[in-house]
């Protein structure tokens, strides 16, 4: 059997997914989830003991290159994107210090 | 120059010998738009003035002669996961929806730079992730072909642009079929190249051990010229391979694609695979017809074809959900509304900023696969979920080697059915994923495919075949799809 999602492990995936669910949203989010994770459930029917599990198709490792800089000052055009800003800087909510 | 009736590599031909200008081939694709685009919504941004811009600076190069590639001057639609400097790129999300890249895509950047004009952005399902280009937050494409019924997705909008004859080529992007599918469902050709090929940096990541940049276009000569000048390695990614054998492939195909009907044993000592999963009972009749009609005029030409087994296919799903919902919740933990994207307007302190930009920027798709994604690779469940698709995803890979230890080409279709009406495939979110069967196998092993339009089901909608090959083998995919574009015209 697959594993039974609860309304607390949607919860606590919500926590660490950073998503707010209203109460019928997460409702729907748990059978969803059930019904996924029931049909995936089928994986377990491979043999895969002494199968390593392959991230990368081919056999690549630490790709390194020289460290130069090759893009110019893009201040002004990384700034047009941000949602608030003042004086040159990103505006975020106070950080430190909040109860 | 009323329409363009040509293929992209013809249009380049007149473009370069004068007889057409590069601002007439830009007017005949802002005219094709104007004249189709309300109905079809294959874009989300048009570029009209740059586009204007540049037809004068690219006609000025070719006169001095500044362009090699014969594509120079045609003008190009682009998936919207695809940066493009100043030019808004949105993932057809709520998230992006006021994003302006300061910087390109390398796959972008390499056509720029080769004198292809940009025409637009183009719809996708958001952030890439659907089936049928319903998810995207600024409404669906349609298909060209019958307006009733979905293009495809994730890059509908590539291959709804080019199959209405807007552009004759397009770039989208491939992570467990979004180009084949969609080319499929409208009639065009689109290559998948194996993973490495084109450079991912400036791709929007959805699942970067899947994702993959590949050309859309209504010719397979027009698709190689393309990926000639894409496929370039690239230190902005660390995947990029050396693809130096693909060198003068566009010229390769293109004489091909004029000769194949000469010499008509073309084929021989090619060996061709159909694996009977993908031709089984749950195929629609008129695609698993397409599909034994393709390997019979394969055979016709010399090849040897017979029936084999994709024994995993019916694991291919799982595996494919677990792996790109994991790569994606961690891909899309960037969007947290500090310095782009979507920011909430009511907020309480930093963790309620993220929670809220997040729930709110994201569709529901999204929002599902973030969760999903999240489950799998959380503690407690990671071996389980995680670990055991990587497992399952090396065995597939296995089968495919062994497959290709026999044959040269798999054939199959690009999926089971032709384009479901609109409306009608997000009730149910389990059987969309299930008509992806066709095509997610190819992303996890990395292989390259290209799909090609073969005929038509009851209904007038196309129907295409998919040809797969096994990594770096797009040169034999490309001679035998140019037979078979050149039988399916004399059908």
């Amino acid at each position: 059997m697959a594993e039974r999602i609860t309304m607390e492990t949607i919860q606590n995936i919500g926590i660490l997914a950073k998503l707010e669910l209203s109460q019928e949203e997460a409702q729907k989010a748990r059978e969803e989830m059930q019904k996924m994770l029931d049909y995936v459930e089928k994986l377990k029917e491979l043999d895969t003991d002494n199968i390593e599990p392959m991230s990368h198709i081919f056999p690549v490792f630490n790709v390194f290159r020289e460290d130069v800089v090759t893009n110019t000052n893009e201040r002004e055009a990384m700034l047009a994107n941000a949602p608030k800003e003042q004086d040159g800087q990103f505006v975020v909510p106070k950080t430190i210090g909040e109860s | 120059m009323e329409r363009m009736r040509w293929d992209a590599l013809s249009l380049g031909e007149k473009i370069r010998s004068g007889e057409v200008s590069v601002k007439e081939a830009v007017d005949a694709a802002y005219r094709a738009i104007e004249e189709k685009d309300a109905k079809v919504h294959a874009f989300l941004t048009l570029t009209r003035e740059e586009a204007y811009r540049r037809a004068e600076e690219v006609q000025e190069g070719i006169r001095k002669g500044l362009y090699s590639s014969r594509l120079a001057g045609v003008p190009i639609a682009v998936k919207d996961n695809i940066c493009t400097r100043g030019v808004r790129t949105t993932c057809a999300s709520r998230m992006l929806e006021n994003f302006v890249p300061p910087y390109s895509a390398t796959a972008w950047e390499l056509l720029e730079r080769e004198g292809l004009i940009l025409i637009g952005k183009t719809n996708m399902d958001e952030f890439a992730m659907g089936s049928t280009t319903e998810t995207s937050a600024f409404g669906s494409t349609k298909n060209p072909r019958n307006l009733e019924h979905v293009a495809g997705g994730s890059s509908g909008g590539s291959c709804a642009a080019v199959a209405a004859g807007e552009v004759l080529v397009a770039l989208g992007s491939d992570t467990g079929g979004s180009i084949r599918q969609p080319s499929s469902y409208c009639g065009v050709t689109g290559l998948k190249p194996t993973y490495g090929t084109v450079s991912r940096s400036g791709l929007v990541a959805y699942a970067s051990s899947l994702d993959q940049i590949g050309p859309i276009a209504t010719s397979v000569a027009d698709c190689a010229a393309l990926l000639e000048l894409l496929a370039k390695k690239d230190e902005r990614d660390s995947t990029s391979m050396d693809r130096s054998d693909l060198a003068g492939i566009g010229e390769t195909v293109r004489e091909w694609s004029k000769t194949v009907g000469e010499q008509e044993k073309n084929l021989v000592g090619v060996r061709v695979g159909v694996p009977k999963e993908y031709v089984n009972e749950h195929v629609q009749p008129e695609v698993r017809r397409a599909v034994e009609e393709a390997a019979e005029a394969l055979a016709l030409r010399g090849a040897e074809v017979e029936s084999c087994s994709l024994a995993l296919s019916e694991y291919v799903i799982p595996t494919y959900y677990l792996i790109a919902c994991a790569e994606a919740s961690s891909n899309l933990e960037r969007f947290d509304g500090v310095k782009y994207g979507y920011r909430s307007k009511e907020y309480q302190g930093l963790h309620e900023m993220y929670k809220k930009s997040r729930s709110e920027g994201f569709g529901e798709e999204v929002k599902r696969r973030i969760m999903l994604g999240t489950f799998v690779l959380s503690s407690g469940y990671y071996d389980a979920y995680y670990l055991k698709a990587l497992r399952a995803k090396a065995l597939i890979k296995k089968e495919f080697d062994q497959l290709f230890s026999r044959y040269d080409l798999l054939l199959g279709p690009a999926a089971p059915t032709t384009a479901p009406k609109l409306g009608t495939s997000l009730q149910d979110p389990m059987l969309m994923y299930l008509s992806d069967i066709d095509t997610v196998a190819v992303n996890l092993a990395g292989l390259p495919a290209l799909t090609l339009p073969w005929s038509e089901d009851a209904a007038g909608l196309p129907v295409g075949v998919q040809i797969l090959a096994d990594c770096f083998g797009e040169k034999k995919i490309f001679r035998a799809a140019s037979c078979l574009e050149w039988d399916s015209k004399r059908r």
